[in-house]
């Protein structure tokens, strides 16, 4: 009873992580996810690849593998009462996904692979809404491949780390201004797409385990600029002047920062049935201060576009009951805060402080094969909000309103022992 | 595994009560109220203006930012009900009748080699709105483009058999009920919650734009003897406006009127100034001296016909116009009269030119003076002390190019529309007050946009082209424009009704099309 009294408050304090700010997805393991997507200091499964690398010579098995898929159900809806204007994202699902593997070479060293989705973003509003001049649809996505190494060097400290690889692709859409129209009233708007864009980056971790129920863990990822230079820019519906834009495809350059992440956390292990994980992550947005696309074509001026983001911080709690030998049930919490500041909180990515509610279950279906699932709740506060920076006429024209939003997360996962 | 199925529906259930919600839903209808107002069925009267005439054409995209479709837009967010117009076939705007053009197409903005090219010209294409097409069903926005007052009363302005014989009216030929119906009887028929009049603009605007060249009909009771381009007797707009309220009056629960704005906040008339005959000094100098001999002529040819050297002097000093280095107000052309024989002067300051008027005969000399070679000649024997034959003092008197009157409005012809106009407005004003109704001083609001109207993104104005507030026609307004319109409008609305309605974003309107799609 005792137990459950305390689970119950860590539970109250960690409400939620794991949907992140900015254009951060948080679901890169189903385990993790459960327990408000906290995990470096856990050492569970293969997922330890992607939350700390370190901890993977821990793992007692030869061969473990752990992969899912995770579905984004996210719903904004925006209302502006000084117009009475109203608008809501199109359910347009995101897939996270996962596969993490970690080979035991010897005692105190092994091998790693990880392939996740950190970073994405898909929002759809309504075609021509209110304020399609900043975004109608947008999709990015960023796979991570990290292969990883890691070493034991003491029985309470380990290290692990690696290089990462990232492919990009992205597809934005928006309206070329609040009016203009080619000659039937279609709205003019211009599509940038880029696939396969590359860069690398690397990360670092350690775990220091003081006492066999305690493991202390940090993991750091570094900032990864990916440059989009051989995309596509394509001007459609404009109307047949000289004094426009043409219709048709141009060049453009851009630069979206996946940023630095840093992350602190232990998790405790109370009893054979009880495991308890925080973890504090802090994400270097800074980086990303202006959206700027360069239009290959001179006649087309470069499209600035501000955004200002601050480092945020977000804190995970989870815990973890062992109900059966072959039943693992989750919960956590967590507060996600947002990166976007005030006066800069474009719809393309409408992120307000998050607060995540998290639950899942591992099924051991066999000595070698568990189902892992986990949800998660991600609830925003209503939030009135502007983007200021949108400019007609060399005036400032704000975007504003009140938006409220909400997402729901299923994921679904194996995990695999040898 | 199967047990586990079972909660499915619950997960379900969990996905839509995670659904976010406002604490106040402009979708739910939990924020704007309709006070003692009811917008169940609004239908708008009126004419182009109402139906969303623009760039001289009524084309589906001007009819989606007529005014009335925006106030239903902002109605619809307390309690209003479905907003129907007479929709065009296309965005071309022409009309045919039996397959003969009977419209143009609407104007665009051209281009070449980006810059703009002026005067806007019709869009390029077959227009696709035949006039005995009949649409079917009644529709909210009433508006008819061309109608005056009293056609709102007139039964057969809606017939189709009457357009061929320039009897009814093409655009209420598409939808009215019967060959025999009116336009108010159609409204009538939609049993009305709410309505909206903007009427009598035309009753002055035809002869405005045609340059006066109709007939001031004040005193005349009859209608049906008015030509197009007469100004309405304003006893008769009284009367009609009064039948119009009481009718509409009877079943809405209320209503919004519009007053008659002034042409001279309009561009038709304030695009080309009077003062536009830019002159450097010699030039100056040489009408100066032309119109000294036009004077000297002129005496010396009343003096031949015995008037008495000082009265000649005296009544053809008129003409000895000077000019000066700068802007000068061009010469106009008037009735030959007792005290002004010759039959032009220059303007006066108040007076107007009309946009249609030819720039480049201006640039030849309309407005003053054509001089050619005979006419140099007579004026270098006059300055050598010469004296013209009656022939050669005929040329120089027929080179004066005073400018015709369907080019400008003098100030009498601006004095019968402005009498006509404010008696208008005091009808429209005191029926407004009788009966309770929301008032828009449209009249204000458009001497407003003239001085220009701040909105976040820009500045509303009325100059041509560039300003935002008129269309490619300059007289009727761009999407923006009526916007606007109906800024005011839901102002008025809320402070009669007790009504809270927001108001529409001025900058999310368009102005004027560009296209280079031009025949």
């Amino acid at each position: 009873m005792k137990n459950f009294l305390i689970s119950g408050l860590l539970l109250m304090l960690a409400t939620t992580l794991a949907y992140a700010g900015g254009y951060r997805v948080g679901a890169q393991g189903q385990r993790a996810l459960a327990m408000g997507h906290a995990g470096v200091g856990v050492v569970n499964s293969a997922e330890t690849a992607f939350f700390n690398p370190s901890g993977l010579v821990y793992l007692e098995e030869r061969l473990t593998i752990s992969a899912g898929i995770t579905g984004v159900f996210s719903d904004v809806k925006w209302q502006n009462t000084s117009t009475g204007q109203f608008a809501e994202t199109q359910q347009d699902p995101g897939t996270p996904f996962y596969f993490h593997a970690a080979y035991k070479v010897n005692e105190w060293l092994s091998l790693g692979l990880s392939v996740s989705t950190p970073y994405g973003s898909s929002v759809e509003w309504e075609k021509n809404w209110p304020g399609s001049h900043l975004v109608n649809d947008i999709e990015l996505a960023a796979i991570y491949i990290q292969p990883l190494v890691s070493v034991k060097l003491s029985e309470h400290f380990s290290i692990g780390g690696g290089p990462i690889f990232v492919t990009g692709n992205v597809n934005f859409n928006r309206n070329a201004n609040r009016t203009l129209t080619d000659e039937e009233g279609n709205r003019s708007n211009i599509t940038i797409d880029d696939s396969g864009v590359t860069n690398t980056g690397w990360s670092a971790s350690f775990m220091f385990t003081p006492v066999e129920e305690l493991r202390i863990g940090f993991n750091y990822r570094s900032e990864i600029l990916l440059n989009s230079e051989g995309g596509e820019a394509t001007f459609s519906d404009f109307p047949n002047s000289t004094l426009t834009p043409q219709n048709g495809t141009t060049a453009f350059t851009a630069t979206l920062p996946m940023p630095a992440e840093l992350t602190i956390g232990f998790a405790y292990e109370m009893n054979e049935k009880w495991l308890f994980a925080f973890d504090y992550q802090r994400v270097y947005w800074e980086v990303y201060n202006s959206l700027d696309i360069d239009f290959a074509s001179p006649n087309i001026p470069t499209s600035v576009n501000p955004r200002n983001y601050k480092n945020a911080s977000s804190y995970r709690f989870g815990a973890q009951y062992l109900a059966t030998e072959n039943l693992s049930l989750r919960a956590g919490y967590y507060f996600d805060e947002s990166p976007v500041q005030a006066m800069y909180f474009a719809p393309e990515t409408p992120r307000n402080d998050a607060n995540g509610y998290t639950a899942g279950l591992s099924l051991q279906v066999s000595e070698k094969f568990a189902i892992d699932a986990s949800f998660l709740y991600l609830r925003f506060k209503e939030i009135d909000a502007s983007y200021d920076f949108y400019t007609e006429n060399g005036q400032n024209v704000p975007f504003a309103g009140t938006y409220k939003s909400s997402a729901f997360l299923p994921g679904i996962g194996v995990t695999y022992k040898l | 595994m199967k047990n586990y199925i079972k909660y499915l529906p619950v997960l379900a259930f969990g996905l839509i009560a995670c659904e976010p919600e406002f604490d106040e839903s402009i979708e739910d209808a939990e924020v704007y109220t309709a006070g003692e107002a009811d917008f169940t069925n609004y239908v708008a009267l009126g004419n182009s203006l109402t139906a969303g005439y623009a760039d001289r054409a009524l084309y589906i995209q001007g009819q989606e930012n007529s005014y009335p479709n925006i106030l239903a837009g902002q109605f619809a967010l307390a309690g209003g009900g479905k907003f129907t117009q007479p929709l065009m076939a296309d965005n071309l705007g022409g009309l045919t009748l039996n397959g003969t053009q009977i419209a143009n197409n609407r104007l665009v903005l051209s281009s070449n080699a980006g810059q703009p090219v002026i005067p806007p010209l019709p869009l390029a294409g077959e227009p696709q709105t035949e006039v005995t097409n009949k649409l079917s069903g009644s529709f909210n926005n009433m508006g008819v483009p061309g109608a005056k007052s009293y056609h709102l009363l007139a039964p057969g302005y809606g017939s189709v058999a009457g357009v061929a014989v320039g009897q009814a009216n093409p655009y209420f030929a598409r939808f009215s009920s019967s060959e025999t119906a009116t336009v108010l009887g159609d409204a009538l028929a939609q049993n009305p919650s709410f309505f909206s009049l903007w009427i009598g603009n035309n009753d002055i605007l035809g002869y405005a734009t045609s340059g006066g060249t109709g007939i001031d009909q004040t005193g005349n009771l009859d209608p049906s003897t008015y030509a197009s381009n007469d100004i309405t007797d304003p006893s008769v707009f009284a009367s009609v406006y009064s039948q119009l309220i009481d009718g509409l009056t009877a079943s809405a629960s209320g209503g919004v009127v519009y007053n008659i704005p002034n042409i001279t906040d309009i561009p038709f008339f304030t695009t080309v100034p009077n003062n536009a005959l830019v002159l450097d000094a010699q030039t100056a100098a040489n009408l100066t001296g032309f119109f000294q001999a036009v004077a000297g002529i002129f005496t010396q040819g009343l003096i031949q016909q015995g008037v008495p050297p000082a009265q000649a002097q005296a009544l053809a000093s008129q003409y000895a116009i000077t000019f000066n280095e700068g802007p000068n107000r061009f010469i106009i052309d008037v009735p030959a009269s007792q005290t002004n024989p010759l039959g032009f002067r220059q303007m006066q300051p108040e007076e107007l030119l009309l946009i249609t008027i030819d720039q480049s005969a201006l640039a030849q000399g309309y407005g003053s003076v054509v001089l050619s070679p005979e006419v140099l000649q007579v004026l270098g024997l006059l300055q050598q002390g010469g004296t013209p034959s009656p022939q050669q003092a005929q040329l120089v008197l027929d080179a004066v190019s005073g400018i015709e009157d369907s080019d400008a409005l003098d100030s009498q012809e601006i004095q019968k529309i402005s009498a006509a106009r404010t008696s208008y407005n005091a009808s429209i004003q005191a029926l407004a007050q009788a009966n309770g109704l929301a008032f828009v001083d449209a009249n204000l609001l458009l001497q407003d946009v003239a001085q220009g109207v701040s909105f976040p993104g820009g500045v509303i104005t009325s100059d041509f082209v560039t300003g935002g507030g008129f269309s490619l026609d300059a007289v009727h307004l761009t999407p923006r424009g009526y916007a606007l319109i109906a800024n005011e409008t839901l102002r008025a609305v809320n402070l009669t009704y007790g009504a809270d309605l927001p108001e529409v974003k001025l900058g999310s309107y368009g102005t004027i099309y560009l296209s280079d799609n031009v025949n």
